[in-house]
């Protein structure tokens, strides 16, 4: 990379960069290349980097006061509610903050399959994300039963209950899991023990997302790739940094109108109910950021292939780099694909809201016609789709269509359209 | 800037809709009442959390916990405010096993203010084998254990009715419009003039209802009043800040010829 042979200018600097180059790291972040056209959309990096931190440091701070045993956990949550100082903010902060970091994750995701940030050469970016992504799934999971209310208990006993569907070993796996027979006071205190460690984990991908980001550089929304550093790219610092801590900002204050206004609003009314295991709540349900896989887990008749199905569904994102054939990144120049993206949110949010529902009748039926889709789309449309489609012209660089420069007839009427959706 | 803006509206606007249908599916529509502790910068009517400990004393209190709470909370800011020399004399009127002292004794003592409130049953057994099976659950967070929240307590308080025809009771059973499965084996528990409140107001049950429902939100967000009053100036300090940096923004991508 071109800032490489950057130089410190103190002696001291100089002498403790040469054996140790973190102002030369520093330095390649601030001179960043970065496109100077990239839009609001790609601020939710630095918003879900901000996210994790908070968690992190909440959640220590909730650990110093919270107590892993069946029969003190909701005790010394309530505890933490009413007489640790501020106890009710850091709790607020932390339990909202994890439906914060999904939706601006999802957001993300839903940006990158958009402007097509996972095709080459991202695709190590992507698989990373992937698996950040699924560690985020499997730590909010067990976070949610460490308040030990009717809803973490069952909701545990639902989702470690999928193990037993493995053949042959199913039962052995679960009784493993639970370290019982039943999810027990070793069920949670090894959730917690795993609910501090993941986070840790997936702060070290986090650096590996980036990392392997700064290889290639960022993706644009006209998905082409650009010359950096050059007219098309900014520093990353102060131009980036000023505009992801301006939408941060924006951020927070809906964070806050959660937090403050109403915290427990994502959550689910019986959680506030001690565990209990001889009572069933009518519903089990998951928190909202996993309703649209419990709806495909749900929607399969077989319990063995509806727990196939629903880590399938998170498998076929793993390869979506290759399962998308198309050599165009951006769907501003994919017209049909871009009529699928939006499909494709609308069939998320449906299954999403199936999740919620009682699994019978049409809502069942229709459960599954969107779990088809969700297939479909990534399976059969996207690799067809890729040969097929007739993709616009694409612009040559970010500037041109930025300045309204236009050199030849050819693109001018593509770089107005451009110019529209940007 | 300005499509963002209008997606993230649309998405909100999409979910609260969700929200609405999720959460609209119990049998009858809740009794809906202006809660002083609602909105912004909503605070307790601290008159009717008085009156509504009162009610929780003098009804409740014979088969209902509230284990999470302390005395010491009845004088604390933000609650029913009561002085510390009340809160003590309402402390003194419970005993609590204490021990054991210096000869290996367990023995009793009055309450003192920082001592949890004093359950109605040993423990559950108890409190079941005296309710016809029924367990009265612990009313500590009780407003945000129901879905419904206060509404919801309000309404089930006001919503014993004569059965209709189609359904039978057990002994030991009620009616109730708002409970889950409309059978409830609580008895109706207010009724008019079922007590006298010190402050002279009328003991209605709609008046009783709706302290005791305060006093119950209060029990189960013992903060509300700090956190909207943390959340309005956080609030401020977050749009006031994101303005400065909006400009500060504009100023530095003006050095460059793009927008932002």
């Amino acid at each position: 990379m071109s800032d490489h042979d950057y130089q410190p200018s103190s002696k001291l600097g100089k002498w403790f960069n040469d054996r140790l180059p973190l102002l030369t790291l520093s330095n390649h972040l601030q001179e960043y290349p970065t496109p100077k056209n990239l839009n609001y959309w790609w601020t939710f990096g630095g918003i879900l980097t901000f996210c994790l931190i908070t968690q992190i440091v909440t959640g220590i701070i909730l650990g110093m006061h919270y107590i892993a045993h069946a029969d003190l956990a909701f005790e010394s949550v309530e505890h933490i509610m009413r007489d640790v100082n501020y106890g009710w903010l850091i709790r607020y902060v932390h339990a909202n903050g994890a439906s914060m970091f999904f939706l601006a994750v999802y957001i993300h995701i839903f940006r990158s399959l958009y402007y097509g940030s996972y095709k080459s050469p991202r695709e190590v970016i992507w698989i990373i994300g992937m698996i950040i992504y699924f560690l985020m799934m499997a730590t909010a999971f067990m976070g949610y039963v460490l308040p030990w209310g009717q809803m973490s208990f069952w909701g545990a006993t639902v989702i470690t209950n999928l193990f037993s569907a493995i053949p042959f070993i199913g039962e052995s796996v679960t009784n493993w899991l639970w370290g019982g027979y039943s999810v027990d006071n070793p069920t949670l205190t090894r959730f917690f023990s795993l609910h501090y460690l993941l986070p840790f984990l997936i702060l070290g991908l986090v650096i590996l997302h980036i990392w392997a980001l700064h290889v290639p550089g960022n993706n644009n929304p006209i998905g082409i790739d650009i010359k950096k550093p050059s007219k098309d790219t900014v520093p990353f610092h102060p131009y980036i940094v000023i505009k992801d801590l301006f939408a941060l900002l924006l951020f927070l204050i809906v964070f806050a109108f959660f937090v403050f206004y109403s915290p427990n609003i994502l959550g689910h009314a019986d959680n506030y109910i001690e565990a209990d295991p001889l009572v069933t709540p009518a519903h089990i349900v998951p928190e909202w950021y996993l309703l649209p896989f419990y709806a495909i887990l749900r929607s399969v008749p077989d319990k063995l292939l509806g727990v196939i199905a629903m880590f399938a569904s998170i498998f076929v994102l793993v390869i979506l780099p290759w399962l998308d054939t198309s050599k165009v990144r951006s769907a501003i120049f994919r017209p049909i694909y871009k009529q699928f993206y939006w499909f494709l949110v609308a069939d998320v949010l449906i299954l999403g809201y199936m999740g919620a529902m009682p699994a019978e009748g049409t809502y069942l039926i229709i459960a599954r016609v969107a779990t088809v889709y969700y297939f479909l789309h990534f399976l059969v449309i996207l690799p067809v789709l890729g040969r097929k489609e007739k993709t616009l012209d694409i612009p040559l660089s970010i500037t041109e269509p930025v300045l309204g420069g236009y050199p030849n007839q050819a693109t001018t009427k593509n770089n107005q359209n451009i110019k529209e959706k940007l | 800037m300005k499509k963002f803006l209008k997606i993230l509206l649309f998405i909100s606007l999409i979910s609260n809709l969700n929200y609405v249908k999720v959460f609209a599916e119990s049998s009858a529509e809740l009794l809906k009442v202006d809660w002083s502790f609602k909105s912004f910068f909503g605070k307790f009517d601290r008159a009717s959390l008085q009156r509504g400990y009162q009610v929780y004393n003098e009804v409740c209190a014979s088969c209902h916990s509230v284990k999470y709470l302390s005395y010491r909370n009845l004088a604390e800011k933000g609650g029913p405010e009561f002085s510390e020399e009340e809160a003590k004399a309402i402390a003194s009127n419970f005993e609590v096993i204490d021990g054991p002292d210096s000869t290996g004794e367990m023995f009793t003592r009055p309450a003192r203010l920082s001592d949890k409130f004093v359950s109605p049953y040993a423990n559950d057994q108890e409190a079941k084998a005296a309710n016809g099976g029924a367990y009265p659950p612990d009313m500590s967070v009780l407003v945000k254990a129901r879905k419904g929240g206060a509404d919801y307590i309000y309404s089930l308080l006001l919503g014993y009715d004569d059965p209709p025809a189609d359904i039978k009771l057990d002994d030991g059973v009620y009616y109730n419009k708002y409970m889950y499965g409309n059978k409830i084996k609580m008895s109706s528990p207010l009724s008019d003039d079922l007590l006298e409140y010190s402050d002279g107001t009328k003991a209605t049950t709609e008046q009783m209802s709706k302290d005791v429902v305060t006093f119950l939100m209060w029990a189960a967000e013992p903060h509300l009043e700090q956190r909207h009053k943390f959340g309005f100036r956080v609030i401020i300090y977050l749009v006031i800040i994101s303005i400065l940096v909006y400009f500060s923004m504009k100023k530095i991508w003006s050095r460059i010829e793009s927008k932002i």
